[in-house]
């Protein structure tokens, strides 16, 4: 009955409940999925980046991000800023144009649009008329000139969008102020490049695709001069001083074009094809500039032979003698070069090359010798290979992260040392209180170590598990690839590789633990390595065993992919995780679920099959436990390929077809043989015209033990708890199948001093069968205080209370259908929350969570993050199991976001928006990471040069100044209040208050 | 107390009670134990043994002080007719085939000749039709439509019980469309309907759902708004127990009510859910809620149980004592020997259930753990 009934509603209690929870989408990781279009800002040092769904993202330095939506959901086209204006203009697929503007409000700039517009031509005229090509913001920031499909260049004022007509700059004014010469060919069609004068704003050059360029005065309207070429027009570039223009055209060729208003220029200074003399495919882009040492440098995209090189993406950098193609592995969308702003400046100098391609932002180092890449501290490409799985540590020891930083400086020795060339605004976002890493495991058998502590993603370390395997491919291979005296001279950069040499390899499963620094990875051939992190380069054998997850059950097919063949002898591990044991599981399916125990030195890991305890201080298994039901074929026979499933489904589709046919046959009463054949026939008709019509339809069945994949293993969970009697406590084992079935086993660790002596035992204790049978997704005890049972090692060091051990213990089980809570020892059944029952919707994710109450600061409590297959997100009570809020998080459809998802241990969470994107959200009212930041056009007009990590100190210096909640002291309080809200939540802080700044947090102690 | 004083007096022998049994013609007289009557089982071998009928299913039963004719079937009313017997306790036996359940009853104060003279001479009873009640341990819920009461007449609210049974829910639900009267008018609004039948399966056989029935609430959960994979989760989650309140797609069977809804009857059905809404509450009893809460725990004795539900405050108290006695061996959460813990757990095991269960494998793990 109560179920029914509305929960009263406590009003303390909701006022507690807006004290904790409270719902944001915070920040989005990772790479645009789909980019579209690139713009730059040299006045503000802001780079742009628009994508096909209509999305515009700015980003300054490291921690300055903005971000807004087109509510039309069409693809940004091109980007432009205002020149030396905080505002910038979006051009959309459907010929909008939109100006967006960055406010200050609060003390925070705000990124919103602010108008929009479409370009009406004379009534009658073809849309053509007014498709925009290319846009022009004058550098008077009052007008846009727009470039048309029909050769017209119109005049538009911002703000407000107004056409001023009568300075439309049409192909036939054009035509009529040319001399007589050169009206003899019909020479305009699109306009294809407009340049402002670099010194004299009332000149603008306009380009014709059919090759005419004209240097058009704004002040006379009249033609300065014009060139014209054999070859159709992609764009045109003017040089710092006005008095050279280099052109680029379809046939892969550049040319340059002395501006002299007296002498006509008949033919190009010099004409260039770069990578002739066989054809080349177009040179779309170019930039010439200017330098103190007198040699340009040539940048332009494309121009590869056709026949040869035609399917690369490349942009190539011409300096002083030297040529280097830089080939990316995608498509390039556009490019721009970073160079002396000021305009009095008499040279370009140009020092970064600024690539964005459809997987990822290369920046180039163009004043180091060779053009390093520079690594950039966000929009790093999460996908550059595909996303299997994650896995978020919070908290991180500051021991454990600089080891972490240091495995990955040695992977980062090819990157330029140049500091981050696109600084512009302020980020007034509080330093981040704690170090969180979020680790992904990838397809090529990688595993990401991210720094995930703040607005900026970046990338810390990469570990890969291929050493450990023979895999088909030799990686001496790609080394050779090119010589000294290639032609043409491209340089693969980047780190997107979509492709991966053995899906066998992609990792499925990631535990770390924080504290010790053993690290396990499982993968999709039933592969287990355990890791230990090493600051020195080592070679070693890594021991392997078999772990045959069927035992006895005889008479089973694998069907499935064979086992990965380990490396034999030893291998060579840079220095970082190196794995010194592998578990092979035999079948080789996929790991479904693992838990490392880094204080009893245990690893666990399960499949389909089964699941098994690992020793890896005695290199030793423990048991394995085979969960496979007898009548479950299909676990056996290997994973659930596409092909197969497709096959399955249409012969289930085809059984019920007929299925629903026979009762029709059956009910006919039993007439001559003769007549059989016939009524079959209309029977069969009709079933097929009803089978035809039938709308989608489910059936409604209980599961039974006979259903497929029961044995599925789904979760593993370590705990020291109550298992046998109340009087004692003992390391335990706990694993949870698809079939609603938890097992717990007893284990016996020897003492420490006897640890390689004695051998681990472990011995079924208890079996639970919960009778919905649905997926158990999660374990959980909680100890006397209905307080989660801490992490291994955390106890030792001192980082949380140690487990309430006198009161009686509760076993916490989460199936995808319901909570249920039950006593322990003797297991009976305490509380329980029916989901799906209630809501019809089911579990997908759960994770223990702490939550910090903003208003008092001591006050915290741990409840269940879940995420449901609806895409909602939820938060239930512990030890209670009540629902205390919900919200809309993720749509429902988005299957692989809702696969994607990962909760942290503090109310916060990330899931894949795109291949390529995370977004984070925060349950938390107290934990938010989200981007706070300020950019102002007069401030920071007057840099030019790329500052020396000045950043940080002047973010902080005006956090101080501004608004109320970037107040610095409001900013410390928080962070001490953080701090000891999380101490609350571990225990009595008072005692370990000292201790606890000064050991485990020094990052923030600095900050104080 | 006043009544074991007579007794004491009246059987002149302090603690025995005479027992006269009957089966068929025939008549059995022994003596019990009044203090230790021991278990119904045994009394029932006891009966089966001084009858001379060892293999033969019977039913006993007893008269009472009123007279009545009561059953013996368990520990508890067998202590009952024990404690109760003055002087002598009369049991009455039948064979189980031939049993007469009618002539249990309570309320036989003047039916007690009859209902005497029926047991005695079972010919007697054909003259009227009897309905058969099955014994407590037989008891099952079945499916039903429930609710009639508190629901407008156009729905109708069907209970499918599996409990028991090994029949398939067997029904299928698909998405549709359905009119509704709207403060708009008539407007068409989607909605989940039953679209086929697994012939012999319960929601067949039972023959209260039909195909192209409107489903509107699952387990009291109005399904509007929800989509089909949702109302699917939902219908599993609660398969064991499942309530479906539907629009019959034919309103012909309704039951008539010639109560509340006054005339405008037709249109204002569909209303009607959303205008009374405390009256559409349904009636369960709590154990509903719990019916399928029989999750199965099997303990390292290997025999599976029910999970009980807890009782609080009281393995608080337990472990607590247990604790003070064990301090000194449960250190480091390490098992200090394994063999202790073996024979506690072993202690509470139930011999008689070790036979029940053949098919549970006992645990062996690498060979070095003892198993039981």
């Amino acid at each position: 009955m109560r179920r029914f009934l509305r929960s009263g509603h406590d009003p303390a209690r909701e006022r507690l409940k807006r004290d904790l929870f409270q719902f944001n989408k915070t920040v989005e990781h990772g790479f645009p999925h789909q980019p579209s279009a690139l713009g730059y800002s040299p006045s503000l040092r802001i780079l742009a980046i628009g994508t096909r769904s209509g999305a515009v993202k700015l980003y300054g330095a490291p921690g300055v991000e903005f971000m807004g939506l087109h509510r039309e959901n069409n693809a940004v086209v091109q980007i432009y800023f205002l020149p030396g204006q905080c505002q910038l203009v979006t051009l959309l697929d459907d010929n909008s144009l939109h100006l967006w503007s960055l406010k200050v409000k609060g003390g925070v700039s705000e990124l919103q649009e602010d108008e929009s517009f479409t370009l009406r031509g004379p009534p009658g005229a073809a849309p053509s008329a007014t498709q925009i090509t290319v846009v022009l913001p004058h550098s008077s920031s009052k007008t846009l000139y727009l470039g048309t499909e029909s050769g017209s260049v119109f005049v538009v004022q911002v703000p407000g969008f107004r056409t001023l007509e009568d300075r439309t700059i049409s192909s036939d004014t054009v035509l009529q102020r040319l001399p007589e010469e050169a009206r003899q060919r019909r020479v305009f069609e699109m306009v294809e490049a407009l340049q402002e004068h670099p010194r004299d704003p009332s000149q603008v050059l306009i380009g014709y695709s059919r090759g005419l360029i004209v240097i058009w005065d704004l002040r006379g309207s009249r033609v300065l001069c014009h060139f014209l070429s054999s070859q159709q027009l992609d764009s045109a570039c003017w040089q710092r001083d006005g008095r050279l223009i280099v052109s680029c055209h379809s046939d892969g060729s550049y040319c340059q074009w002395p501006v002299n208003p007296d002498t006509q220029q008949l033919e190009p200074l010099r004409s260039c094809v770069p990578y002739g003399p066989f054809p080349c495919k177009a040179i779309t882009k170019i930039f010439w500039l200017t330098t103190k040492q007198g040699l340009p440098f040539t940048i332009f995209q494309g121009g590869m032979p056709r026949a040869s090189y035609g399917d690369r993406h490349c942009i190539s950098v011409v300096h002083n003698g030297q040529q280097t193609a830089f080939d990316f592995t995608s498509r390039v969308i556009d490019f721009t070069v970073l160079s002396e702003v000021d305009p009095a400046a008499a040279f370009d100098d140009p020092y970064a090359l600024v690539v964005l391609a459809e997987e990822e932002l290369v920046v180039l180092d163009l004043r180091t010798d060779g053009w390093p890449p520079v690594q950039p501290p966000y929009l790093a490409s999460l996908h550059c290979s595909a996303i299997t799985c994650s896995h978020h540590v919070s908290n991180i020891p500051l021991k454990l992260w600089e080891r972490i930083i240091a495995a990955g400086s040695w992977q980062n020795t090819h990157f330029s040392t140049m500091e981050w060339p696109i600084d512009g605004g302020i980020s007034l976002a509080p330093t981040p209180p704690q170090r969180d890493l979020l680790l992904t495991g990838h397809e090529d058998g990688t595993v990401r170590f991210w720094d995930a502590s703040g607005v900026c993603l970046r990338l810390l370390y990469k570990l890969s598990t291929v050493p450990v395997f023979l895999t088909d491919t030799d990686p001496s291979e790609h080394l050779n690839a090119q010589g000294e005296d290639e032609w043409p001279p491209l340089r693969k950069v980047g780190s997107f590789d979509p492709y991966s040499d053995d899906p066998r390899l992609g990792i499925q499963k990631i535990f770390l633990c924080k504290y010790s620094g053993y690290l396990a990875v499982a993968g999709t051939a039933g592969q287990v390595l355990v890791l230990e992190l090493n600051d020195e380069e080592a070679e070693h054998v890594v021991e392997q065993v078999e772990a045959d997850l069927l035992q006895d059950q005889e008479g089973y097919r694998w069907k499935g992919h064979e086992r990965l063949c380990a490396r034999p002898g030893p291998v060579r591990f840079e220095p970082g995780f190196q794995p010194f044991v592998l578990v092979q599981c035999q079948p080789p399916a996929v790991v479904t679920s693992l838990a490392l125990h880094s204080e009893w030195r245990l690893v666990a890991f399960g499949t389909s099959h089964g699941f098994g305890l690992f020793d890896h201080q005695q290199r030793r298994q423990v048991f394995v436990k085979c969960t496979l039901h007898p009548s479950d074929q299909l676990a056996l026979e290997g994973p659930l390929s596409r092909v197969k499933s497709l096959k399955k489904s249409l012969r289930q589709s085809f059984r019920r077809m007929r299925r629903s046919r026979v009762p029709s046959q059956k009910r006919r009463p039993a007439g001559s043989p003769g007549e059989v054949p016939e009524r079959s026939c209309r029977t069969e008709r009709l079933g097929l015209q009803n089978m035809e019509l039938a709308p989608v339809q489910r059936k409604i069945e209980a599961r039974t033990a006979e259903d497929s994949f029961t044995g599925f293993v789904r979760t593993l969970y370590f705990a020291d708890t109550y298992l046998r009697d109340s009087s004692r406590h003992c390391p335990s084992l706990w694993a949870g199948t698809n079939g609603g079935t938890v097992y717990a086993f007893a284990l016996r660790v020897p003492p420490a001093e006897r640890r390689m002596d004695e051998p681990v035992r472990a011995e079924q204790v208890k079996e639970i069968q919960l009778m919905h049978r649905a997926p158990v997704v999660g374990i959980l005890v909680l100890d006397g205080h209905s307080v989660p049972l801490p992490e291994p090692l955390e106890v030792a060091h001192d980082l949380s209370k140690s487990p309430d051990m006198q009161g009686s213990h509760q076993l916490l089980v989460v199936s995808e259908e319901q909570f249920k809570a039950f006593t322990l020892p003797k297991v009976s059944a305490k509380l329980k929350l029916k989901l799906t029952a209630l809501e019809g919707s089911r579990v997908r994710r759960v994770s223990v969570a702490h939550f910090s109450s903003c208003r008092a600061e001591d006050y915290g409590e741990h409840h269940l993050a879940v995420l449901t297959n609806l895409g909602d997100i939820q938060v239930v009570s512990l030890p209670l199991l009540k629902p205390q809020v919900r919200y809309g998080c993720i749509r429902r459809e988005d299957v692989s976001g809702i696969a994607s998802c990962v909760f942290t241990k503090h109310g916060q969470g990330f899931y894949l928006i795109s291949p390529s994107e995370f977004e984070r959200f925060s349950l938390s009212t107290k934990w938010l990471v989200e981007p706070r930041c300020l950019v102002d056009s007069a401030e920071t007009k007057n840099h030019s040069r790329p500052r020396n990590g000045s950043g940080p100190e002047k973010a902080l210096g005006r956090a101080r100044n501004s608004g109320s909640q970037s107040d610095g002291e409001g900013v410390l309080k928080e962070i001490q209040s953080t701090l000891e809200g999380d101490r609350r939540s571990y225990g009595d802080w008072r005692s370990q208050q000292v201790a606890m700044s000064q050991v485990s947090r020094p990052g923030v102690q600095a900050v104080r | 107390m006043n009544r074991s004083h007579r007794h004491g007096v009246g059987s002149g022998c302090l603690g025995t009670m005479e027992v006269k049994s009957k089966f068929g013609a025939e008549f059995r007289r022994f003596s019990l134990e009044r203090s230790k009557p021991g278990k119904f089982e045994e009394f029932y071998g006891l009966l089966q043994h001084v009858h001379k009928i060892p293999n033969v299913d019977v039913l006993v039963g007893y008269a009472d002080i009123h007279g009545d004719l009561l059953p013996i079937n368990n520990d508890d009313n067998y202590h009952k007719a024990v404690s109760t017997a003055n002087p002598l306790l009369r049991i009455f036996i039948q064979k189980k085939e031939e049993a007469d359940y009618s002539a249990f009853g309570t309320d036989t104060l003047i039916k007690k000749k009859n209902v005497l003279t029926n047991v005695l001479r079972p010919d007697n009873h054909k003259k009227k039709p009897h309905i058969v009640i099955s014994m407590p341990q037989d008891f099952r819920p079945v499916s039903s439509i429930i609710d009639v009461d508190i629901l407008p007449e156009t729905h109708r609210r069907v209970r499918l019980y599996k409990y028991g049974t090994e029949k398939p829910l067997g029904f299928y639900i698909r998405d549709g469309s359905s009119v509704r009267v709207t403060p708009h008018g008539l407007e068409k609004v989607p909605g989940i309907f039953i679209s086929r039948l697994v012939p012999g399966g319960l929601a067949q056989s039972t023959g209260l759902l039909a195909v192209n029935d409107e489903v509107l609430e699952v387990n009291g959960i109005e399904v509007s708004g929800k989509s089909l994979d949702q109302v699917t989760d939902m219908m599993i989650a609660n398969s064991r127990n499942l309530i479906i309140t539907v629009r019959p797609a034919n309103q012909r069977n309704n039951v008539v009510r010639n109560s509340r809804t006054s005339g405008s009857s037709g249109q204002s059905t569909d209303n009607s859910l959303l205008g009374y809404p405390q009256q559409m509450e349904p009636s369960f009893e709590p154990e509903d809620e719990d019916s399928d809460e029989d999750d199965i725990v099997i303990e390292d004795n290997g025999v599976p149980q029910q999970i009980p539900k807890a009782v609080h405050n009281t393995e608080s108290l337990e472990s607590l004592t247990q604790m003070e006695l064990n301090l000194e061996s449960g250190q480091n959460g390490f098992i200090p020997s394994n063999e202790v813990s073996l024979t506690l757990a072993a202690s509470g095991t139930d011999t008689e259930f070790e036979t029940r269960v053949p098919n549970q494998k006992l645990l062996e793990e690498d060979g070095t753990i003892i198993t039981l």
